[in-house]
C-alpha cells in the first residue's frame, strides 16, 4: 500500500505543495463539509501544544470527522514503558488517520514505517513540523498573490526555529531572496547557509533590525527570541528587545509587506502594529485550519478534484 | 626475514581480513559477530607489519562473508585487506566500500532521536563517502563517521 504520510515538507515536490495549497483554498471557500463522515481522526499529542491540537481536531470536525485522541502524554501508557511503536500499533486499529504530535526527534517518521494507517507529523521535537510550513506557504501565496521572487525576511532566533529551517526548504522551488536578522548567538546555522548555497537560494545576513534594513521586504517573519535559549542571562536581555517590531520602524515598509509570526507571541511585536494594514499573525494562525484540512484529506486519499466535487458542502 | 603472514597459521578455507588497526579488532569481532561462529577463529594481535607498524589479523575458517557484511566494516576500518582462500591459495582480493546505507550498524548520535529512544533499528544514510558524512534517517541530524559509535 502507498504511504500516504506527511512527515515533513521536504519530501514534496513543487507540484505537489502547490496543489495542496490550491486544496486549502477550496477549504476557505467552503471549510464545512461532510467529506470525512464516517472517518475516524486520532490526535495524539505526547508533547502538549494546545494551539496546534485545536487546529487539528478543528480541521476534522468541520469537515465532518470524528476525533479521539490525548492532549497530554501523562494520560498515555508511554508513562507505563510502553514503546511508540505500541502505542501506534493499538491506535490504528481504531482511527483512519494519526495526527502526531512528538518531542523525539524523527518519531514521526519511525511512525510512519510502523503505522497501518497515514500519520500526519504535527512537530516532531526540533525537527519538522510540516502543517505549520504549509501554512506559512499558504499565508505568503495568499497575501502577495505568489510566492515567486519574493523578499522575504526571517527575524529573531535562526538557530533553534525549526518554523524557519522549514520555510527556507519549502521556499527553495521559488526563487526567495531571504534575509537573515539575528543576534550572533541565534544566527542561521552555517549547515542552512550551505543549503541556501547548494540550492542558489540568495540571502542575506546582518544583525541591524530597523526601518533601512526592513525597507524592501515583502513578508517580515518574526519569530521569539527564548529565553531558555541563552546561556548568559545578561546576553539574552540586552538582545531581546533589539528585535522588537515598533510602529515606528513601518513607515518605509512596502504596501505589501506583511509581518507574519508562528505564535505564540511574548513581545517581539509591538501591540499597536496588530492594527495596521500590515499585521498577519492571527489570520496566519486562521489559515491553518485550511491548510490543515487539505493535509489531512490528502494523507487520506482525497484528490483535488474530488474536493471539487464535493456534494457534501454545508450551507 | 620470513613473511610476516607465517606469524599465524594459513588457513585451508575461509577468509582472511588483514590490516586492522590492532585497535579495532575488537570492533570487527563484535560488527561481524564472530562470537557466533562455530569454526576455528585464529585471532593476530599487535603483529608487526611493514605498511602499518602494527596490525590485527583475524582467520576466519570455512566461511565466506557476503559483500554487504563486509562493507559494514568501512565504518571502522575503511583500509582492511580481505582474502578469500580456497584450497591455501588467495583466489580473490577485496577492499571495503561503505554503503549508501548503514542499517542497524552505527547509533545516531542524537540523545533527542527516536532511535536512541525506541528499540529499533538506526539507519544512517551515507552522504558523502570520501569525507564520511552520515546523516540519520530519522532525525536528520548530520554525524562524521569518525564521532559514531557501533550499536
Amino acid at each position: 500500500m502507498e504511504n500516504r504520510s506527511l512527515v515533513t515538507i521536504a519530501q514534496h515536490s513543487k507540484e505537489k505543495i502547490l496543489y495542496l495549497l490550491e486544496m486549502a483554498q477550496e477549504f476557505e471557500k467552503h471549510p464545512n463539509r461532510n467529506i470525512l463522515n464516517g472517518k475516524v481522526v486520532a490526535t495524539l499529542f505526547f508533547e502538549p501544544s494546545t494551539r496546534t491540537r485545536l487546529s487539528f481536531e478543528t480541521a476534522a470536525n468541520r469537515l465532518g470527522a470524528r476525533v479521539i485522541g490525548f492532549a497530554d502524554p501523562k494520560v498515555t501508557s508511554g508513562t507505563k514503558g510502553e514503546t511508540l511503536k505500541d502505542t501506534i500499533m493499538m491506535v490504528s486499529n481504531y482511527a483512519d488517520i494519526i495526527v502526531m504530535r512528538h518531542y523525539l526527534e524523527g518519531a514521526a517518521q519511525y511512525a510512519s514505517e510502523v503505522a497501518p494507517v497515514p500519520i500526519v507529523n504535527a512537530g516532531d521535537g526540533a525537527n519538522q513540523h510540516p502543517s505549520q510550513t504549509m501554512l506559512d506557504l499558504y499565508s505568503i501565496q495568499k497575501t502577495q498573490g505568489t510566492l515567486e521572487n519574493l523578499n522575504i525576511y526571517l527575524v529573531g532566533d535562526l538557530k533553534y526555529g525549526r518554523t524557519v529551517h522549514s520555510l527556507i526548504t519549502a521556499m527553495q522551488h521559488f526563487n526567495p531572496f531571504f534575509h537573515f536578522i539575528a543576534p550572533d548567538e541565534l544566527a542561521m546555522p552555517e549547515y542552512y547557509k550551505m543549503y541556501c548555497k547548494k540550492m542558489g537560494i540568495r540571502y542575506f545576513e546582518t544583525k541591524e533590525f530597523n526601518a533601512e534594513t526592513i525597507a524592501d521586504a515583502d513578508i517580515i517573519y518574526m519569530t521569539r527570541v527564548q529565553r531558555e535559549r541563552f546561556t548568559d542571562l545578561m546576553e539574552y536581555e540586552r538582545v531581546k528587545d533589539s528585535y522588537l517590531l515598533k510602529e515606528d520602524m513601518l513607515f518605509r515598509a512596502r504596501g505589501n509587506m506583511k509581518i507574519l509570526h508562528p505564535l505564540p507571541r511574548v513581545n517581539e511585536i509591538e501591540y499597536s502594529i496588530d492594527d495596521t494594514k500590515f499585521a498577519y499573525y492571527f489570520q496566519q494562525a486562521h489559515n491553518g485550519l485550511f491548510a490543515r484540512q487539505a493535509l489531512i484529506c490528502d494523507a487520506l486519499g482525497i484528490t483535488l478534484e474530488d474536493i471539487k466535487n464535493d456534494k457534501t458542502i454545508i450551507s | 626475514m620470513k613473511r610476516q603472514e607465517l606469524q599465524v597459521a594459513a588457513l585451508e578455507n575461509g577468509t582472511v581480513i588483514d590490516h586492522i588497526p590492532s585497535a579495532k579488532v575488537f570492533e570487527v569481532i563484535n560488527l561481524l559477530h564472530l562470537y557466533s561462529v562455530e569454526a576455528p577463529i585464529t585471532i593476530g594481535y599487535n603483529l608487526k607489519s611493514k605498511k602499518m607498524g602494527n596490525k590485527g589479523i583475524i582467520k576466519v575458517a570455512d566461511k565466506f562473508f557476503s559483500d554487504e557484511e563486509l562493507n559494514q566494516l568501512s565504518v571502522i576500518t575503511p583500509n582492511v585487506t580481505l582474502c578469500v582462500i580456497r584450497d591455501f591459495e588467495v583466489v580473490e582480493k577485496k577492499t571495503v566500500r561503505m554503503p549508501d546505507l548503514l542499517t542497524g550498524i552505527v547509533k545516531c548520535p542524537n540523545p533527542k532521536c527516536i532511535t536512541n529512544n525506541e528499540p529499533m533499528k538506526t539507519r544512517l544514510h551515507v552522504l558523502d563517502k570520501e569525507q564520511g558524512i552520515l546523516q540519520c534517517h530519522y532525525c536528520n541530524k548530520e554525524v562524521k563517521v569518525e564521532n559514531v559509535k557501533l550499536v
